[in-house]
């Protein structure tokens, strides 16, 4: 029987929506005012989806302490009160929440070997989310 | 196709416990879950069907049908129970979210009339779901 497990987190940090390959006035324009240079603010909610068959011993798809303790480390620890700018995987991409969201899950992708990772999915505010579950082309044009 | 999904509430306790193993297997696996006392949550069930929509009723599906269906085929059964030791289903295995998605769905999808059973949501709290979608 496959089931599909969600555990949701939370961490909260700043950034800033800015592009080197744009102009001042581009940057204002595209980012509005998620493009203030000293940066802004969010908690930003994070589910986590794994999947794969309900072990029959244990009941489960996985044990929330491996899930839990892998995305303290490497997940929460990395980015919780962080300013995402200043992140190396954010020096040159704009960390949009898209770009984070792919960021977490390829963090998952190549640590995680517990159980299958099906998504991440973020909410930046209580009116937006971004999912992302895998796929080839991760940046349009590339 | 047009989804629909109902929603319902129970509280029950459980825990976690595989006879099989060793108790210092049971709580290393289990931790405090495995208290043998057991413990309780408010579990949100999400119940999506899917079907087209009823030209003459504008339905997908009956509502007080899926209602009547959930109360009498899993919340007169769950709530407020002692899983383990009052749901059949889980004197052979163990209570986790997974395998109550999974009885909650083997329970409803035979007794659905009109609609098809699309997805079973379980809630243990706000910060822990999982889905079942029939899978095998």
């Amino acid at each position: 029987m496959k089931a599909y497990l969600t555990r949701r987190y939370m961490v909260s940090a700043s950034h800033r929506l800015h592009s080197e390959e744009m102009s001042a006035e581009e940057n204002r324009v595209t980012y509005g005012k998620c493009n203030n240079p000293y940066g802004h603010g969010h908690n930003y909610m994070i589910e986590v989806t794994v999947s794969g068959p309900v072990d029959p011993q244990t009941g489960m798809v996985c044990n929330l302490v491996d899930l839990d303790g892998f995305v303290q480390k490497q997940i929460l620890d990395r980015y919780d009160h962080q300013n995402l700018n200043l992140l190396p995987e954010f020096a040159k991409g704009v960390p949009t929440t898209e770009n984070l969201c792919i960021s977490i899950y390829q963090i998952m992708k190549r640590g995680f070997d517990k159980a299958h990772l099906d998504k991440v999915r973020i909410e930046e505010t209580m009116l937006n989310s971004f999912e992302y579950a895998g796929g080839e082309s991760l940046v349009a044009g590339r | 196709m047009v989804y629909l999904t109902r929603k319902a509430e129970f509280s029950a306790s459980h825990y976690y416990h595989n006879p099989g193993f060793t108790p210092e297997e049971n709580a290393r696996l289990f931790g405090k879950c495995n208290n043998p006392n057991g413990h309780g949550h408010n579990y949100t069930l999400e119940v999506t069907v899917k079907g087209v929509v009823d030209p003459k009723s504008g339905f997908v599906v009956d509502l007080k049908q899926l209602k009547d269906v959930m109360n009498r085929e899993v919340l007169d059964a769950l709530d407020h129970r002692f899983l383990n030791k009052e749901v059949p289903e889980f004197v052979a295995q163990i209570p986790t979210t997974e395998n109550i998605a999974i009885a909650i769905w083997q329970r409803l999808e035979p007794k659905l009339k009109s609609a098809h059973l699309h997805r079973v949501r379980v809630y243990e709290t706000p910060d822990l779901f999982v889905d079942f979608y029939g899978e095998a």
